[in-house]
């Protein structure tokens, strides 16, 4: 099939959506950049969502937070600018190693329209060189859940040092654990291909340049505005699938070694030893599920990727697989992949989804935490679905680990005689 | 604007959620952005439910805001109301759509539904969790028990000495700091006065039993935050008397009882001779000496920290040296208790004030919320959780309430576990230099659950000695190093504080001694 051809129906539902704003990533993306502190400017909603969502407190003292608008602000009595001014000051005394600041639009501070971008741009002025200040949108009525990473990672995008004209380079774009990223580098060292970078960074003064020579290389499913932005600034995306599962990643990294022209003997060799080694890891779980019948709610965009390795690597069949949002081009090659006769869902309306998920009676139910116990106490066994984007599942090294969390609770209620 | 790292409460249409939640048969149509239906697991992670809170949002986006978020409310509540069938209904709006005016209420009220439709107006942008909770339990029975009011100036017949006298339980909800258990030891210690528990509201209760509340002699308010003005308007409407006392400790429960006996017009004497807590007994075994004066700061909501600082003076010894709430609904009152134990009442909802006035106290032990627990942690002080917010850990397994006898004995362990068991605190002063109590031994009870205190005090402690660092000699240094970690901070920070009073440049063994007699207690 030629990819970006695919022209399944896809059942589009518009009703209550049981998923996250995209401020939910700051969970992630506070820790995966050292040196940045995210500071969204919105309501106690928003403060109470982060503080609520992983569901649980995080021990140490987040870089994150919250500058909550009040009615002062509402009313004009207080001017939201210089109020903002004074709450980013007294942070930054508070956390002198911040170097990277993001202002966090949400719901309400869209609604009220207040300018973010300028309020970055004049504190930017205040406090260069010494901290950036960023800003983008994780509220609920422009992302959903892992867009907000995406939101993100745009808004780092204009800031790339421009690179040299004419030098090849690799760039991996989306949030991965930093084991991943280790594992990763030996590989693409191993294919001889020399310079790689990954987007976001570490540290944020380590923010990789780009160029018309760079090609990148979605780690995630979830990074069209980034890959937009990228695209503009003159550099070529690899379509590929997601390096979910053995097959997953080796075709994730076979884009690059084309693009690269590496000998087919070569990449064989470079990636065998993982190859094997993951394929003999997921077997065990492959007997564990093969056969079973598996509904993915819509949640973190990863579903399609997700699904087609469930299907194809461990022999699970697919109920229905929902997904918040459906890049068609970015799927594409994901899309080839699935089975002819899965039924694919975009958006939702929570309660019909149910009544057809119950209807069908799945082995196992891929949803959110809203959703996850009021399922398991009405029988059903469930993997909660935050945990994917939680948990290092990328890449070779990685395949039996994310087949495990699909066996897991499967395991666990053969397990329990209570 | 206000920054935050951490919220003491939610928005008010949690509070909302936490009543729906809570009733049998009331389903609220929340007018809400996508994402706000994080607050679903809340509900369903936090507290274990079973079932999906009764709750629908609209989940509206950008490109709705085009259009007609009106309308998509509209069928939203239709919606609602086919497929749940409630006994009534909730409407209302989240922070962000409060901003652009739909009017719930209005566009409700125009479905002309066959049920009771409550609008609710909850400030999000001037008010927090525990008022929108009580505010909806509040008008949710006034909306169903409202018609039944007597005409003013009515008086209420006296009770049929033939029937055994009842009351309402008003307060515990979803998602309730030990409301569970709470309402057990309670219902059980009213039976044992013979006063039977007609409502048991906003938990458990359906739409007909709000509506049935008045048929009680008194209302028992287990929860001031949560049940006061649905409790004083049941009072000025059907004159009904509430329950001031709750019954948090041996002695307010002793109160309670007389109170309630007295709303009752029963003889309080035999229940109160029977009372069957260990506390009492506990606290005057002489190995609880060792708790005579240890100094404790207590912060939550206003009904768990007044209760928490009467228990800890009156019936563990302790001294209070701080106490504060987040719940500024009721300021006023913990202000004045704060005044009666010769302090001033910390009031206040930021996080960073709290960790900085626990800094600056170095108290022996922290009461307070999940927040003072990791404010605690990273300053080493012993910390007991004693309010909400509420966290998975606050929903034990186990039969733990905090209210009546049962509940006073669950104080006594929950609060002195933490401590350092008497002798070994002794030996640990002793013979400080015994290689398995250096770099800062945690109680033998807890080394299992707890990774040892790092040797010096935590850096926190230090910060709050500002300006320039005080010089100590080698061996006041040394001397210092042999006093047991658990008080080696406030040893130092008292040492500091003296030498600087005295405008002492060089810390000696001498300094330390005498700041030693100095703070002497």
């Amino acid at each position: 099939m030629v990819p970006g051809c695919d022209t399944r129906e896809v059942l589009r539902e518009r009703g209550q959506r049981e998923v996250f704003c995209g401020l939910t990533g700051i969970i992630w993306l506070h820790r995966k950049i050292q040196d940045a502190f995210f500071l969204v400017v919105g309501s106690r909603t928003c403060a109470h969502l982060i503080q609520s969502a992983a569901g649980v407190m995080i021990f140490a003292e987040p870089r994150f937070g919250t500058a909550i608008i009040d009615e002062r602000d509402l009313a004009g009595l207080a001017d939201a600018n210089d109020e903002l001014d004074r709450v980013v000051t007294r942070l930054l005394e508070r956390r002198p190693e911040i170097r990277l600041l993001f202002l966090v639009g949400s719901c309400p501070s869209e609604v009220i329209k207040l300018d973010l971008s300028r309020a970055a741009q004049r504190l930017s002025r205040t406090f260069s060189p010494k901290v950036r200040v960023l800003n983008y949108s994780g509220s609920g009525i422009e992302t959903t859940f892992t867009q907000g990473e995406d939101a993100c990672l745009a808004s780092l995008v204009p800031e790339l040092p421009q690179a040299d004209a004419g030098k090849n380079a690799l760039l991996v774009v989306g949030v991965l654990a930093d084991v991943v990223e280790d594992q990763l580098r030996r590989l693409f060292s191993a294919l001889g291909i020399g310079s790689v970078d990954f987007l976001p960074p570490r540290q944020s003064a380590h923010l990789p340049a780009i160029g018309p020579g760079t090609h990148f290389l979605l780690a995630q499913p979830y990074l069209a505005d980034t890959a937009r932005a990228l695209e503009e600034r003159g550099a070529k995306r690899l379509a590929a699938p997601f390096p979910l599962g053995v097959e997953g990643t080796t075709l994730w990294l076979k884009a690059v070694a084309d693009a690269w022209s590496v000998p087919p003997g070569r990449f064989l060799e470079a990636t065998k030893a993982a190859r094997e080694r993951a394929a003999r890891a997921i077997a065990v779980y492959r007997q564990q599920l093969a056969g079973k019948r598996v509904f993915l709610f819509p949640d973190s965009q990863l579903e399609i990727p997700l699904a087609r390795f469930l299907s194809r690597e461990l022999g699970m069949e697919l109920l229905e697989v929902g997904t918040p949002f459906l890049h068609r081009t970015h799927m594409a090659p994901e899309l080839a992949l699935l089975p002819r006769d899965t039924r694919l869902s975009e958006g939702q309306d929570v309660e019909k989804q149910l009544d057809r998920c119950r209807a069908q009676a799945p082995d196992l139910i891929v949803c959110g935490l809203g959703l996850a116990n009021p399922l398991e106490a009405s029988g059903f066994t469930t993997k909660w679905s935050i945990e994917l984007v939680f948990t290092p599942v990328q890449a070779y090294e990685q395949a039996a680990d994310l087949a495990e969390l699909f066996a897991r609770p499967l395991v666990r209620r053969m397990r329990l005689a209570v | 604007m206000q920054l935050t790292l951490w919220t003491y409460e939610g928005p008010p249409h949690v509070g909302a959620m936490r009543i729906a939640t809570a009733m049998r048969d009331v389903h609220y149509v929340l007018h809400a952005p996508q994402g706000d239906t994080y607050a679903d697991l809340l509900f369903t992670m936090i507290e274990r439910r079973g079932a999906r809170p009764p709750v629908t949002y609209t989940t509206f986006q950008a490109r709705d805001l085009g259009s007609d978020t009106a309308q998509l409310l509209q069928n939203a509540i239709r919606d609602a109301h086919e497929r749940f069938r409630p006994a009534a209904l909730l409407v209302g709006a989240s922070c962000t759509a409060e901003l652009i005016q739909d009017d719930p209420g209005g566009l409700a009220r125009a479905l002309a539904l066959p049920v009771p439709v409550v609008p609710l107006e909850l400030p999000s942008y001037q008010r927090k969790e525990n008022w929108g909770a009580a505010e909806t339990f509040y008008q949710l029975t006034r909306a169903l028990a409202g018609a039944r009011a007597p005409a003013a100036g009515s008086v209420r017949p006296a009770r049929d000495p033939q029937r055994r006298p009842r009351c309402n339980l008003l307060g515990p909800t979803a998602l309730g700091f030990r409301h569970r258990d709470d309402v057990i030891e309670i219902r059980s210690l009213l039976g044992q006065l013979g006063i039977d528990v007609s409502v048991v509201a906003p938990e458990g209760a359906t739409a007909a039993d709000l509506a049935r509340l008045p048929d009680a002699d008194f209302n028992v308010v287990l929860y001031p935050e949560i049940a006061g003005p649905t409790a004083a308007w049941l009072q000025r409407t059907f004159g009904m008397p509430f329950t001031r006392h709750v019954p948090i400790g041996v002695g307010a429960t002793r109160d309670f009882i007389r109170e309630v006996a007295e709303f009752a017009g029963i003889d309080a004497g035999p229940v109160l001779e029977q009372e069957r807590s260990r506390l009492p007994w506990y606290s005057r075994s002489v190995d609880s000496t060792y708790l005579t004066g240890k100094r404790v700061f207590v912060f939550g909501d206003a009904t768990h920290a007044m209760a928490a600082a009467r228990v800890a003076r009156d019936e563990l010894g302790f001294n209070v040296v701080g106490l504060g709430t987040y719940s500024r609904e009721l300021a006023r009152e913990v202000r004045e208790l704060a005044r009666a134990f010769g302090l001033e009442a910390l009031i206040s909802d930021d996080y960073l004030e709290v960790e900085a006035r626990i800094s600056e106290l170095q108290p022996e032990l922290v009461l307070g919320t999940q927040m003072e627990r990791h404010i605690a942690k990273r300053l080493k002080i012993p910390c007991a959780v004693i309010s909400a917010p509420a966290h998975v850990q606050d929903f034990p397994a186990r039969y733990s309430p905090q209210m009546g006898f049962e509940g006073a004995n669950v104080l006594f362990d929950c609060w002195v576990h933490p401590l350092m068991m008497g002798l070994e605190e002794h030996l640990l002063g002793m013979f400080s230099n015994d290689h398995e109590f250096r770099n800062g031994a945690a109680p033998s009870h807890l080394v299992a659950t707890q990774p040892p205190a790092s040797a010096e005090e935590p850096s926190a402690a230090r910060a709050v000695t500002a300006g320039d660092p005080m010089p100590w000699a080698q061996e006041a240094e040394q001397e210092l190093g042999k006093v047991p970690f658990f008080v080696r901070g406030k040893a130092r920070r008292n040492t500091e504080r003296f030498a600087h009073e005295r405008g002492v440049s060089l810390i000696t063994v001498e300094t330390l001694y005498e700041a030693k007699a100095h703070f002497a207690r």
